[in-house]
């Protein structure tokens, strides 16, 4: 029980975090077609940026001010490189995004060195908030669940309830019109390439503080997150969604529950040995395999996604 | 084709193989040896990814799982031949290098071949993590974090080859390198070598002429996971070593990397890229830290302004030459090569500076000054020299565009 309960909780809390990012890579590559490789990489430069100004600011102003910086970079990457390639096709976007993903690296490690950076949540969020079965639970972390809500109810009444939201949905499926009524299409696209990297910087400002800031967090999340959009369905924010808590609840689980494959196996009849290679891994070093098994199984079963419209 | 130009055309592979043969007189040193075997790996590895990425438009971000699990399984091979001594030559091993590759193309592009463009990309980077995870995973297969070793001077000899000393390597990889090139020329010649152009340019029409772009597609994908298991293969033997690192992003973005900066649109793009980034890498990072930083610079300039590659660079200048513009074309080629090497060379100043705040270190040093990155002046002339260059390509790109260098000075273009 208190498994379940602490496993559940982490695993939304996780999900709510690949959240933070898939959203925005969905918002873009819905509009613009593009899958942005970097994306993982403005979630990295956030946590940085987070960690450097708040050593002058402190924490507060640095949570604010960091999206807002990051918005401002991705901004000039959609208009002086990305606007530029796009003409090239998606394959060289593609190649674009993959190639500032590779510099934003460089350019972390050039800056801030190879070694994680010791960026750590404020200390009036580092008590515990409540207590459970004896274990702890920190208060951070209940305050990255709020601030991930916040963003999304934002984000849908900003998309839902707004002029510009309408104009931005209008954009989504119908550009040339949008352009046609008198609007600046060019510059919705920028706008929203910069809200998206804004809220992956967001997330990097929270899964900094709470994972570890160092260059090589881009690497490790954004392959999740790009398993993600696929299965929930290129372009359906609902789609991200929902897999983004059921991959962090898959991943959560796995780590928490102590068997291995062998046990696994011999529930279902199948007898592995102990000693063998298969039957010695434990689910716990599956776990970071699950979300490519997923992703795998749904192009084979599902290639639309979960709640996808399209094929591609 | 014509007689002169299969003539030609024969003419450049001899010339090709007469290199490979002199080349190791040449450059004698073991480091020189060691630098082109590595590079000769590399090529076969690149040209493999271009199959994909220039002949087929499939851009694939985890291609190194072929090149692992063909070297992979040139290395149980190895190990098998030196326990049990079996009789086959290691000089054979790169085959079974191509049949492993192929069998993993078949297996996994049996779904992901389904999809092109960016849901494709998305897959293979996908597998690619898989691939990798499950490496470290499997320790008796893949040998865990330390990887398999073999000793590739065992089981009978081939032209008299040990492969023991590097020389021997040399000519072992030069051969191989040789042949695969030359395959997958011929492969280009071949009707699907065209079909998979056709579905790169239009699916749709090579649908309706009666093919099927998913079959072509497939047919392309297990040929380039051969070659690319050769390439492993080829390493193996190498190096002697493999472990499950090799089958991860790091060699996928690499060869990416390479036949991206070479020249993905010309056969001989994927070549040059492997020479000059293994050059890179082997030299390059005994002067500066951040060698990679620069190659990241390199490809995303490339990808804004030169999408066609270093190759396509070379077959303009060639097709300059046949056509007699050359020196029409020249000054500003000139000019804008000028105003690069310029802005290149203000980057190289800030990089380096930057690089000296956090490590520190004797300052960066060129043209017999040194440059302290403390002092401000410095940094306002890196910025300054950066801007005059990319001043400079602006004027060259508006030369060609509007005829005269005078109205490429022109701050406004004058309309007609």
């Amino acid at each position: 029980m208190e498994t379940i309960v602490f496993s559940t909780l982490n695993g939304v809390l996780y999900g709510l975090l690949l959240f933070m990012l898939s959203s925005g890579l969905t918002l873009i590559f819905s509009m613009m077609g593009v899958l942005n490789f970097a994306h993982a990489s403005f979630y990295m430069l956030g946590a940085y940026f987070a960690y450097a100004i708040g050593a002058t600011t402190g924490f507060w102003a640095a949570m604010l001010l960091a999206p807002i910086l990051v918005a401002g970079v991705g901004a000039l990457v959609e208009r002086y490189g990305l606007r530029n390639v796009h003409r090239h096709g998606h394959v060289a976007e593609l190649l674009f995004t993959f190639g500032i993903a590779f510099l934003i690296e460089e350019i972390v490690k050039l800056i801030w060195g190879r070694n994680p950076v010791p960026y750590s949540p404020p200390a009036v969020l580092q008590q515990p908030l409540f207590t459970l079965w004896g274990t702890q639970y920190p208060s951070f972390r209940v305050f990255m669940m709020i601030v991930a809500v916040l963003m999304f109810i934002t984000l849908w009444l900003m998309l839902k309830k707004t002029r510009i939201g309408l104009i931005v949905q209008a954009a989504l499926t119908h550009p040339h019109m949008v352009g046609h009524l008198g609007h600046n299409v060019p510059l919705v696209f920028m706008g929203v390439f910069a809200v998206g990297c804004g809220m992956a910087a967001l997330a990097g400002v929270i899964g900094g503080a709470l994972l570890v800031t160092d260059p090589a967090m881009a690497l490790t999340l954004g392959p999740i997150v790009f398993v993600v959009v696929v299965v929930g369905g290129m372009g359906s924010l609902g789609g991200a969604f929902v897999a983004s808590i059921l991959i962090g609840l898959i991943q959560t689980f796995a780590v928490a529950v102590d068997a291995s494959l062998s046990d696994l196996l011999a529930r279902f009849g199948v007898m592995v040995s102990n000693r063998s290679d298969l039957g010695r891994i434990t689910l716990a070093q599956v776990a970071p395999m699950l979300p490519f098994l997923l992703l795998v199984l749904v192009l084979i079963f599902r290639p639309r996604g979960l709640m996808g419209a399209r094929e591609s | 084709m014509s007689r002169t130009s299969t003539l030609r055309t024969l003419a450049v592979w001899v010339a090709f193989a007469a290199v490979l043969l002199v080349l190791p007189m040449v450059f004698t040193s073991r480091t020189s040896l060691t630098v082109m075997n590595v590079m000769g790996i590399w090529m076969v590895f690149a040209l493999a990814y271009n199959m994909l990425l220039g002949q087929s438009g499939m851009l694939s971000f985890g291609h190194a799982v072929y090149f692992g699990l063909g070297g992979y399984a040139a290395i149980h091979l190895i190990v098998a031949i030196k326990a049990q001594r079996l009789g086959i030559p290691v000089f054979a091993v790169p085959l079974v290098g191509f049949m492993a590759g192929m069998a993993a193309g078949a297996l996994i592009g049996w779904f992901s071949c389904r999809r092109s463009g960016t849901p494709f990309a998305m897959i293979s980077l996908g597998i690619g993590e898989l691939v990798a995870a499950a490496g470290f995973m499997f320790v008796s297969v893949f040998g865990g974090e330390e990887g398999i070793s073999g000793d590739r001077s065992a089981g009978p000899r081939i032209f008299g080859l040990t492969l023991g000393p590097q020389i021997h390597v040399f000519y072992f990889i030069a051969f191989w390198m040789f042949v695969s090139t030359l395959a997958m020329w011929a492969f280009t010649k071949t009707p699907l070598g065209r079909l998979a152009n056709a579905v790169r340019d239009n699916p749709d029409r090579v649908a309706f002429i009666g093919y099927d772009p998913q079959r072509i597609r497939f047919l392309v994908f297990l040929i380039s996971g051969g070659f690319a298991g050769l390439a492993g293969a080829l390493s193996a033997v190498n190096f002697e070593i493999i472990n499950p690192e090799t089958l991860g992003a790091q060699g996928s973005g690499a060869v990416l990397l390479m036949t991206f900066i070479g020249g993905a649109g010309v056969f001989y793009g994927p070549i040059i890229g492997a020479a000059i980034i293994t050059f890179m890498q082997s030299m390059l990072s005994d002067f500066t830290k951040v060698w990679q930083l620069y190659l990241g610079l390199l490809f995303v300039v490339m990808v804004l302004f030169a999408p066609f590659g270093i190759g396509g660079m070379v077959a303009r200048i060639l097709g300059a030459v046949k056509r007699g513009e050359l020196a029409e074309k020249l000054p500003g080629w000139l000019l804008g090569t000028l105003g690069g090497l310029t802005a290149f060379f203000g980057a190289v100043m800030v990089i380096e500076m930057a690089y000296r705040i956090r490590e520190g270190g004797r300052p960066f040093r060129a043209f017999g000054r040194d440059f302290v990155h403390t002092s401000p002046l410095n940094w306002l002339l890196a910025g300054i020299i950066v801007a005059a260059g990319i001043a400079i390509v602006t004027i060259a790109v508006r030369w060609r565009q509007r005829g005269t260098l005078g109205a490429a000075l022109r701050f406004r273009e004058v309309a007609p």
